[in-house]
């Protein structure tokens, strides 16, 4: 019977000796984590940059929502697209420049990342684009039926919630 | 408490791989099967992305059965370092290279599904470079574990490395939401209602339930061989 309420106690005595680790181990990594927030973000959103302005020579990523109406494609002569488009995050655009081709989900709308630096306030010459996609998949017939009824245009924004599409459609006819 | 500790002797847990190892592999290829057809053939293509969405019905049940996977390693290194249970060493030898795999595919298909639709293969963003973490820990603890003469040293450090990396657990799943990153937010979480069309939804879960099926069977045929092995060693030692 001592033996083996010795052994129990050596057994709670191991639990709380890893909870207490743990615990050290755990707030320790959560301070790195929140110390080092703004170099683990992958990009900086127009207000961001706009608020602290970087060194021209600084290569930053640029992120945000391609704003409705504002791309420009000119041909050179080359055959190479020379692209004009305002990134947005709601409070602040910025105007980006890139030459090369875009990705596919490139449009309107789309939130997209570029890599680049910021020559003047508000002009951004970008070396790369990404397109992000957003957490909304959705087949293309919906999507066909909310544009055409004109309930949800891709070129404002990310599509309406997936439980509301039904009711929505249904309204529209 | 009892019948826990009854069902986790050694002994008994090979009956229970027994019968559990060809039921898991049964359903699980028969669930699979119709999870991947629906997936990979009957569900609508994505409105934006179009036939590139259908990498999705490989990609999320791998990052789901990769951390699940290491959550496993991680009660088996507690069980361990408490309770110095065999059977917890035995299963997280056998899980981890299991859970590397699909780490692995996981990382492979994203990278896949990557090019397509965000034009680049690889960032350094915080999901995918916590996942590579995630990798390497897996990689870390199957080396570890095998890593000494005495292998209970191994257990010991294999437990203690399993419990420091269940870290990057959390991290994984909310550095979507904490910092901004170029992967997209959960479409699926446990408390809002999924942000994808039912259509697509169920080929998901259908599939993610069919990998877990089949990874259980692995993981029970595995820890079969190894408990097997040590029987028949026990016996050469015994001489019989």
């Amino acid at each position: 019977m001592v033996v083996r309420s010795s052994l129990l106690r050596r057994k709670a005595g191991r639990f709380w000796i890893i909870l207490a680790c743990f615990i050290c181990f755990g707030s320790a990594i959560g301070l790195i984590l929140n110390a080092f927030s703004s170099n683990i973000v992958f990009f900086m959103t127009p207000s961001q940059l706009s608020a602290h302005t970087p060194q021209p020579t600084q290569t930053i990523r640029l992120g945000g929502m391609v704003v409705a109406g504002s791309l420009h494609t000119t041909h050179q002569d080359d055959g190479t697209p020379d692209i004009l488009f305002d990134i947005t995050d709601g409070q602040a655009a910025m105007t980006v420049h890139y030459h090369g081709i875009l990705p596919d989900l490139f449009r309107e709308g789309q939130s997209v990342v570029a890599l680049g630096r910021l020559k003047a306030p508000h002009n951004f010459i970008a070396s790369e684009v990404l397109a992000k996609h957003d957490e909304t998949y959705m087949p293309k017939e919906i999507a066909d039926e909310l544009q055409r009824t004109g309930k949800w245009d891709p070129r404002f924004g990310p599509p309406p919630n997936a439980s509301s599409w039904n009711s929505m459609i249904k309204k529209g006819q | 408490m009892k019948h826990i500790h009854h069902y986790l002797s050694p002994a008994n847990f090979l009956q229970i791989t027994r019968w559990a190892t060809p039921l898991c592999a049964i359903c699980g290829s028969g669930i699979l099967s119709i999870g991947l057809i629906a997936g990979l053939c009957l569900a609508p293509p994505d409105w934006q992305q179009g036939e590139t969405v259908r990498i999705m019905y490989i990609h999320v049940p791998m990052a789901w059965l990769a951390s699940a996977c290491y959550a496993l390693l991680a009660i088996c290194g507690l069980c361990s370092l408490i309770w110095r249970h065999p059977l917890a060493n035995i299963i997280a030898i056998e899980a981890g290279p299991l859970g590397a795999y699909a780490t692995a595919l996981c990382l492979i298909t994203g990278s896949l599904w990557g090019k397509p639709s965000w034009g680049t293969w690889w960032v350094w963003d915080a999901r995918l470079t916590s996942m590579l973490v995630l990798f390497f820990l897996y990689l870390g603890h199957i080396l570890i574990i095998r890593a000494f003469d005495d292998p209970i040293r191994g257990h010991r450090a294999a437990a203690l490395l399993s419990l420091v990396g269940i870290i990057d657990l959390p991290i994984i799943k909310f550095s979507v939401q904490w910092w901004n990153t170029l992967h997209q937010p959960a479409s699926i979480t446990l408390t809002g209602t999924p942000t994808m069309a039912f259509s697509m939804l169920w080929p998901l879960l259908t599939s993610a339930v069919g990998f877990t099926l089949i990874g259980l069977a692995l993981l029970c045929s595995r820890i079969k061989a190894a408990l097997l092995e040590r029987r028949s060693y026990s016996l050469i030692l015994r001489g019989e």
